[in-house]
């Protein structure tokens, strides 16, 4: 089956900048693909390419067999999309701007039942200049949907949501997903991520740096677990850095951190107990895919 | 090009329909914006019933062919309030849609931006149309002014201004960057305008270098389609001309340099 939508070489440069440098990417029917860098990285760019709504400089795009540019018309109908700034008239009410969208399609889904599943019901004759940020955004997923899309582009997707919204937004996602919508989602949240996309496609700047499964790309990292502990008696480092599984030893005042693959947690408890120590208030973390990302372009997600 | 569009499925979608919802759409939102209701019906509306209230400006006059002071600011209020909905309502809230990505999010859906262009135009042309028989019944009912004797040419002349004024307000928006720009830009021309429709100065009392001016200006060439079809006659070439130079003119330009964000 070909896949739902194909990049291949983007390229985009604004005035003076080179936003997209070389980004190929393909989503296939079904999926959730993440797309996830920092700030600038092009992550927006791309997917406004892939709308039809900028021009890219170089490189082939494909959406559902179409082409962005020249088939709008039969684009707009099938692809669902919110866009990171795009907002609506301040008078509008909620209601009236879910049942004005839906007209505009030809199979549109239910903007009521949408308007319930986005807990939007008690803001139906509020005027989006009175809507808070978070339900700003939830309209704006729901009229990404309200047209019943084959496929939806959702960029930053639960930004500005408090976390008790966006785990329903992610709920909402899945129940999309479960009726077969192929979807693309620009984040910077780890968790969103992992608990959301099959596939991720790490982009730093204007180039994709890897795509693989969440688990995937923590494996690549080459990061999966690290240990914490304090010995009952002094340990000597050597002890553990020989063992093939540990990829490194630190210390943090008492405490002794290993870090490993994921059969180190067996290979250092096996080699303690040989010793005769114990170890004390023992944690043990399974890297995260922040952990990965750091790794892997040397720069952090979302910067505190 | 590809497989997928060789049985396009248009049956179910309906264009007209999302039009007609947007018109309505977009007639609400600018009933609700208070401030373009106030500046383009409440205001004119308060003035005319002043002036029809102030007897000595209700005298046949020489220089108008037997109308009154009061008979002439009926249209000057009519234009009044369709350069106010057409230079400043329309600008302001386009820039602002544009401003806001209110445009470019019409630009992802089936049913594009320039379709709530247009909405916003038939919005501002519907109001219009409203206040324009309002003033003119008040004017009649309340003041005894005739309505124009050459219905018909009236009807042309205010058609005719309606859709230079809106042009020339499509025009101002095409590039400017936001609401403040667009507000600020309507004013700088509004006042101008108004000025040679003889707003403050009757036309027929200005010098004869104004009233050259006026004749080419959009307000004044209305004006004096409006003062031919009051008099009885349809009203003149020039004039009408004047307004269907400016209509056609800045819409083509308008639609060339529109930018959607
Ligand atoms: N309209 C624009 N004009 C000029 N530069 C832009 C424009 N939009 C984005 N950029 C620049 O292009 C780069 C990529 O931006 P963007 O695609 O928005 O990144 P992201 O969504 O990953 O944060 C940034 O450096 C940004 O400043
Ligand atoms: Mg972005």
């Amino acid at each position: 089956m070909p896949p739902v939508i194909e990049v291949r070489n983007l390229h985009k440069r604004y005035a003076d900048k080179v936003a997209v440098d070389d980004v190929s990417l393909t989503v296939q029917e079904g999926e959730i693909l993440g797309i996830l860098g920092p700030n600038g990285a092009g992550k927006t760019t791309t997917v406004e390419c892939i709308e039809g709504l900028r021009t890219p400089d170089r490189g082939e795009i494909k959406v559902l067999g179409l082409d962005p540019l020249r088939d709008r018309a039969e684009l707009t109908r099938r692809l669902g999309v919110q866009l990171q700034a795009g907002q609506l008239p301040e008078r509008l009410q909620v209601a009236e701007a879910l049942e004005l969208y839906s007209s505009f399609y030809p199979r549109p889904a239910d903007w009521r039942g949408l308007m319930h599943d986005l807990g939007l019901t008690d803001k139906a004759k509020t005027r989006y200049a009175k809507l808070s940020g978070g339900q700003k955004q939830r309209l704006s997923i729901a009229l990404a949907l309200v047209g019943n899309p084959r496929v939806a582009i959702l960029d930053e997707l639960t930004t500005g949501l408090d976390p008790q919204a966006r785990r329903d937004t992610w709920d909402l996602i899945e129940g999309v997903r479960s009726r077969g919508v192929t979807i693309v989602l620009v984040t910077h949240f780890m968790e969103e991520a992992e608990r959301l996309c099959d596939r991720l496609a790490l982009i730093d700047a204007g180039r994709v740096v890897m795509v693989d499964t969440p688990a995937g790309l923590t494996e690549r990292a080459r990061i999966g677990q690290r240990i914490q502990f304090r010995p009952s008696r002094p340990l000597d480092d050597s002890l553990l850095t020989s063992l093939p599984d540990v990829s490194g030893v630190t210390r943090r005042g008492e405490l002794v951190v290993v870090s490993g693959n994921d059969n180190a947690l067996n290979a250092v408890t096996t080699v303690l107990a040989r010793n005769q120590i114990v170890a004390e208030r023992l944690r043990v973390e399974q890297a995260s895919l922040e952990d990965a990302f750091v790794r892997l372009t040397g720069k952090r997600l979302d910067p505190h | 090009m590809s497989v997928l569009n060789t049985a396009p499925p248009r049956a179910a979608a309906k264009p007209g329909s999302a039009t007609w919802r947007l018109i309505k759409a977009e007639s609400k939102l600018s009933i609700r914006d208070k401030m373009a209701l106030l500046w383009g019906v409440g205001i004119p509306l308060v003035v005319l019933i002043i002036l029809g209230s102030i007897p000595s400006l209700r005298k046949p006059n020489e220089d108008t062919g037997g109308l009154t002071t009061f008979d002439v600011y009926v249209p000057v209020l009519i234009l009044f309030n369709l350069a106010i909905l057409a230079v400043t309502a329309l600008p302001t809230t386009l820039a602002g849609y544009r401003e806001n990505g209110v445009l470019q999010r019409m630009r992802t859906t089936p049913i594009g931006p320039a379709r709530v262009l247009t909405a916003q135009l038939v919005a501002n042309f519907a109001i219009a149309l409203v206040a324009m028989i309002l003033f003119l019944a008040v004017a009649g009912l309340g003041f005894g002014v005739d309505l124009p004797q050459h219905l018909f040419g009236f009807a042309v002349a205010w058609l005719l201004a309606a859709a230079a004024l809106l042009a020339i307000g499509l025009l101002l928006t095409a590039r400017v960057p936001g609401r403040s720009v667009a507000s600020a830009m309507g004013m700088v021309l509004f006042f101008p305008m108004m000025f040679f429709a003889g707003l403050w100065v009757p036309i027929s009392e200005m010098p004869a270098v104004l009233q050259n001016i006026s004749r080419y200006t959009p307000l004044g060439a209305g004006m004096r389609a409006f003062q031919d079809a009051y008099l009885g006659h349809f009203p003149s070439v020039l004039p009408l001309l004047t307004l269907a130079v400016y209509a056609v003119g800045c819409s083509i330009i308008a639609v060339r340099w529109f930018r959607w964000e």
